[in-house]
């Protein structure tokens, strides 16, 4: 079962949900824990014993080289460039690596077969473990725009599990191309919001999103207080339940600032997230 | 005109209330919300909205099933998975166009796309551009890009454009922050904090943008906030101010109370303490 | 010898913009005769690399002089491979663009980049 965590709207919490989830299953359930967050990938910061990485997967993009022998400055390669990664001038062609998406059609178009792909490396993806726990992330490198290659390297194994692994992903902040690379084949999304006007925008946005994904989804509000209202609100006019609430507290603060996972520390909050992963198992055997 | 953006690699950090409270220091200034797909800017400053339009920022292909022979071409070359049982993933096309050239029976084209809504409002402090990215649409650096040339057009007489950036380290983060002048980075007193800092400076030195930091909830951690102070120091990056974290900010925003009450807060206290040190580098 | 313009509109009466990639047309124009003619810039439509679009126009249309306020490093590339000279004027009429051009006004860009335009000494309140 995979389970996607996400929010919309950026610092909500869900790095600390995914991991404190996927720690308290760590025993029974050995789950994988994805960080799909590539841009700004946290969750080995909150991991204890370090994390030990076993494989180093490069995230690359074939991108043109042109061999001057065979060309002869046809310009059909920068004629189909949808992205402008090839310009063809007086008798010289410049490539802008950075802009290719590696779909290949330069090569296919070139009538002299002049063109062939070499790897253009753009990020990583690592897998390994930590203690009991499975762990795999990826990190797209400065400077590079395009994060959807390395999240589809990192969820490329999943398809090759075998059996029922539990697989815990923590996603990316917003609603863009990347959020839906990350969950997408997920059996159940958590969205995790916080009690503010800002809180409740994003969360609707992100409702929105899984619903168009068709992704079965429950509400976890974090560092609820007096103000949860505004989000409960918003679920009860949507139609999604709350699964779980996690008061505001300065001690959890101080935690998660140390990275410090606050179920390692209280054991009653990990009976708390076997409690929701078992709840959302029940949920998903209903849906199917 | 200069151009200030507000960034933080991490989210959540208050890259949004510390950009309220700098357009209402700086009184009159354009303002845009670079943050697309998730962007909160509107909810405080109670805009009017003046133009709304489409916007076409990506190409995808559509298929005209009626010429389809089945020959199966078209998915044996994408390769971004983006065409499964002859049908169109729209979620996974990235409009490169070669199952168009491949197709024997010319039953593919590429046709651009909304990929979200662009538009201009008026606000008591100055134009105000932001936009909406459509649920799980690509180029939303397109669309940041398309967010900052309209307030630049709205905004030419304005000495200042204030921009509000959106988390990461990617396309759309990189459409906010190339070409700007100056990047104030917000980050908290987190592990998280440090590590998405440490990313985002050397996105913005990449780019050539000279970038000042500033410490938001400093107290909640003054352990991190020292190591956040010493990190600056090693990289010879300016630490411009430390934010307290003061719960007062969002009764003022959830109360919907104008922006000038954030000011009379002790975080608005200290982001004036900023400001008068960010408009020094801007000029 | 014909001149590129980047360029608002479609003619003489129309103002030079000053963004290169994303400028609705080029203007080439003859400075002697004042003869000119627009052509679209592909580059506004351009999902990535609008400057390289734009530029691969300009190399095309066989001038060998633009004018125009900032272009990025990949069309500041492009341009001075095709053999163009890049000179930078500020947003304004192209009439008034064009008489600083015969004067020998206009100062020749050598390096790409992104032009300030200064906030003339003054603060923001």
């Amino acid at each position: 079962m995979i389970i996607s965590v996400l929010s919309g709207k950026g610092g909500t919490g869900k790095t600390t949900v995914a991991v404190n989830l996927a720690l308290s299953l760590a025993e029974t359930e050995r789950p994988i824990l994805l960080d799909a967050d590539v841009e700004e990938p946290n969750v080995a910061l909150y991991l204890k014993p370090d994390v030990i990485v076993d494989e180093v997967l490069p995230v690359s993009v074939p991108v043109p080289e042109i061999d001057l022998a065979k060309c002869n400055y046809c310009g059909r390669c920068a004629e189909f460039c949808q992205f402008n990664a090839l310009a063809v001038i007086n008798g010289s062609v410049m490539t802008f690596p950075e802009l290719c998406h590696g779909c290949g059609g330069c090569a296919i178009v070139c009538p002299n077969r002049a063109i062939r792909e070499v790897p253009r490396r753009i990020g990583t993806v690592e897998k390994g473990s930590s203690g009991p726990l499975e762990f795999w992330q990826g990190r797209l490198n400065i400077g590079e725009p395009f994060a959807v290659p390395v999240t589809r390297l990192l969820k490329q194994g999943l398809s090759e599990l075998e059996g029922e692994t539990a697989v815990i992903i923590d996603a990316p902040p917003g609603t863009a191309c990347t959020v839906v690379e990350a969950i997408r084949g997920s059996d159940y999304a958590l969205l995790v919001t916080e009690p503010t006007p800002f809180g409740r925008h994003d969360l609707d946005l992100a409702i929105q999103l899984v619903r168009q994904m068709r992704i079965p989804h429950g509400v976890i509000i974090n560092r609820a207080g007096s103000n949860n209202e505004i989000i409960v609100d918003l679920c009860n006019k949507r139609n999604v339940p709350i699964l779980l609430v996690i008061p505001f507290s300065t001690r959890f603060a101080a935690m998660g600032a140390k990275g410090i996972p606050f179920s390692r520390v209280m054991p009653d909050w990990q009976k708390e997230f076997r409690r929701l992963y078992h709840a959302i198992k029940e949920l998903c055997q209903c849906v199917n | 005109m200069r151009q200030l953006v507000i960034t933080s690699g991490k989210g959540g950090t208050g890259k949004t209330t510390v950009a309220a409270c700098l357009l209402t220091l700086a009184w009159r200034a354009g303002i845009a919300d670079a943050d697309v797909d998730a962007p909160n800017l509107h909810l405080l400053l109670h805009p009017k909205l003046l133009d709304e339009r489409e916007f076409k920022g990506a190409k995808q292909v559509v298929k005209n099933e009626a010429a389809c022979s089945g020959c199966g071409k078209c998915e044996e070359v994408c390769r971004f998975g983006a065409i499964k049982d002859l049908a169109v993933d729209p979620f996974r096309c990235e409009g490169c166009g070669l199952c168009v050239y491949v197709c024997p029976e010319k039953a593919l084209r590429l046709e651009e796309v909304a990929t979200g809504t662009l538009m201009l409002s008026r606000t008591r402090y100055g134009h105000f551009a932001h936009a909406r990215l459509y649920i799980g649409a690509e180029a939303s650096g397109k669309l940041v890009t398309a967010v900052r040339r309209k307030a630049e057009e709205a905004c030419r007489d304005e000495e200042l454009v204030i921009i509000d950036g959106s988390p990461g380290i990617g396309c759309a983060v990189i459409a906010s922050l190339s070409g700007t002048d100056l990047a104030l980075l917000v980050t908290e007193p987190t592990v998280s904090g440090l590590h998405d800092l440490d990313r985002i400076l050397k996105v913005a030195q990449h780019f050539g943008v000279t970038a000042l930091v500033c410490i938001n909830k400093y107290d909640l951690s003054p352990e991190l906030s020292a190591e956040l102070e010493r990190y600056c120091a090693g990289e010879k990056v300016d630490l411009v101010g430390k934010i307290p974290f003061d719960p007062a900010v969002l009764d003022v925003i959830r109360q919907g109370m104008p922006l000038e009450d954030l000011l009379k807060t002790r975080a608005g206290q200290a982001i004036e303490g900023i400001w008068e040190t960010v408009r020094m580098f801007l000029h | 010898m014909r001149i590129a313009i980047s360029v608002t509109g479609q003619d003489l009466d129309s103002s030079l913009d000053p963004r290169f990639g994303r400028c609705p047309y080029f203007l080439l124009v003859d400075p002697e005769t004042e003869e000119h003619q627009a052509v679209p810039n592909p580059g506004i439509s351009a999902g990535g690399g609008a400057g390289i679009k734009a530029a691969q126009e300009v190399v095309n249309q066989g001038v060998k002089t633009l004018i125009t306020g900032q272009c990025g490093p990949n069309a500041f590339n492009i341009l001075t491979a095709g053999g163009i000279k890049i000179l930078q004027a500020p947003a304004g009429p192209v009439r008034r663009v064009l008489e600083l051009y015969k004067q020998g006004e206009l100062a020749e860009v050598n390096a790409p980049g992104m032009a300030k335009q200064g906030m003339q000494g003054r603060g923001f309140r």
